[in-house]
């Protein structure tokens, strides 16, 4: 009796210590793509041991909640994803979010599950159209500041700036 | 670990209180919410709103394409190429389209009108009954639509479909609009430009692209509303549901036929 209590606890010990490694590993190089506007952050819409664990639940949920129920401004959104996580080429291109080496292929080629989203989904942000969802920071002040004027409206005005 | 003795849990107790206090909550809500959210955005769609189309087909201009162009624009349609080997003619028959020019012509007069036919949003959508995976449904504004995630791409629906409304996806797509996800093997419709109109907008793409061509054919909103511009127009002119006969109850209609 004692002594398989303590065959137990030191197996119990050896996989925590086990357990605590590797997320210790996993922990300590980041995935994010570097040029990437994920790169320039703390973290995501939740911290990163969190989204690493139960971004697929979030973005199913999300998904249904969205499609079937119409409710657009959800936290998690798929198109915040790339708007946030592509990164550029020499260029200036938008790279595509599964193509080698990208923020989900990286990962999701290691663990050897292939993300079905981008089958259908775009795979780099779409210019002048901004995320509904969390991402719309880099909007947000400059429309604080004009009041009365929508977003596209802005994008459209700053074509026009652009142009001239 | 447990441990056993006579006095009754409390956790247990508490949380049991809590769980059912909740659902009294949950019981409630829906119907309140039914009268607080009318209009898509965080609320999410609403069963108070209703969302339908007059279309005035004598406003409707022979040869005009301003609308099909707008909603092929809006929903990433005119990204589409034709697949390599296709034939001009398979590609025309098979290229999505969610709106598309019908032309009318009385054999008996000669007299020829013209209207943009799409889904036609029914209260009892035919396309919805059959499918197997619930993929096509009907959102509480009634818009009907396909949530692609569910899809298999069976084409129950586009047999049930009485107004040919939907369309196929025959080939891998190479580029998507954000508002507009596609990909091969998946069937899609017109949705009322359900993307915009869930960020506030109060116009579909066709509605204006048709008024800026002058012809203002297209009067899109809540039909629930008695206020609204469509409620007022329903109300003031004679319109018809196109095969009326089936009572599906459809949530577009046309004046002028």
């Amino acid at each position: 009796m004692r002594s398989s209590t303590g065959i137990k606890r030191f197996a119990g010990l050896l996989m925590g210590g086990a357990i605590a490694l590797l997320s210790m590993g996993a922990q300590s190089e980041s995935a994010v793509t570097q040029g990437s506007r994920a790169a320039t952050m703390d973290a995501c819409v939740a911290p990163t041991a969190e989204m690493r664990r139960n971004h697929m639940d979030y973005l199913k949920h999300d998904r249904v909640q969205s499609v079937r129920e119409g409710v657009r401004d959800t936290k998690n959104s798929l198109v915040g994803c790339v708007d946030c996580h592509a990164s550029k080429d020499d260029s200036g291109n938008y790279k595509s979010i599964v193509a080698e080496g990208e923020f989900c292929q990286s990962c999701h080629s290691y663990v050897a599950v292939q993300p079905a989203c981008f089958q259908c989904h775009r795979k780099t942000p779409q210019q002048g159209h901004a995320a509904l969802g969390m991402n719309q920071d880099a909007a947000e002040p400059a429309l604080g500041l004009l009041p009365g004027i929508s977003r596209s409206d802005l994008s459209e005005l700053h074509a026009n700036v652009m142009e001239h | 670990m447990s441990q056993k003795n006579d006095q009754p849990n409390m956790k247990r107790r508490e949380f049991l209180g809590k769980t059912i206090a909740a659902a009294s909550v949950a019981t409630i809500a829906p119907g309140v919410m039914l009268t607080v959210a009318r209009a898509g955005s965080d609320e999410g769609a609403s069963g108070a709103t209703r969302w339908g189309m007059l279309i005035n087909t004598a406003k409707c201009a022979n040869g005009c394409s301003a609308c099909v162009d707008a909603c092929d624009k809006e929903n990433g349609i005119d990204l589409l190429t034709k697949p390599e080997g296709q034939s001009d003619e398979m590609w025309n028959a098979q290229r999505p389209q969610w709106i598309r020019k019908v032309t009318l012509r009385d054999k008996q007069t000669g007299v020829v009108s013209n209207l943009p036919m799409m889904c036609q949003h029914c209260e009892k959508p035919p396309c919805v009954d059959v499918c197997p995976t619930t993929a096509s449904f009907k959102r509480a504004d009634g818009i009907v639509m396909v949530d692609r995630h569910l899809c298999i791409g069976c084409r129950y629906c586009m047999m049930a479909c009485p107004y040919k409304a939907r369309s196929f996806i025959h080939s891998d797509i190479a580029e998507q609009v954000v508002q507009a996800p596609r990909g091969k093997g998946c069937v899609e419709s017109c949705n009322l430009c359900a993307n915009r109109i869930d960020g506030g907008a109060a116009t579909t793409a066709c509605q204006d692209a048709c008024a800026a061509q002058g012809h203002h054919a297209i009067l899109f909103g809540d039909i629930k509303d008695p206020n609204s511009a469509i409620s007022k127009a329903l109300k003031t002119f004679e319109s018809k549901q196109i095969r009326a006969d089936l009572e599906l109850n459809t949530g577009v209609r046309y004046t002028n036929v």
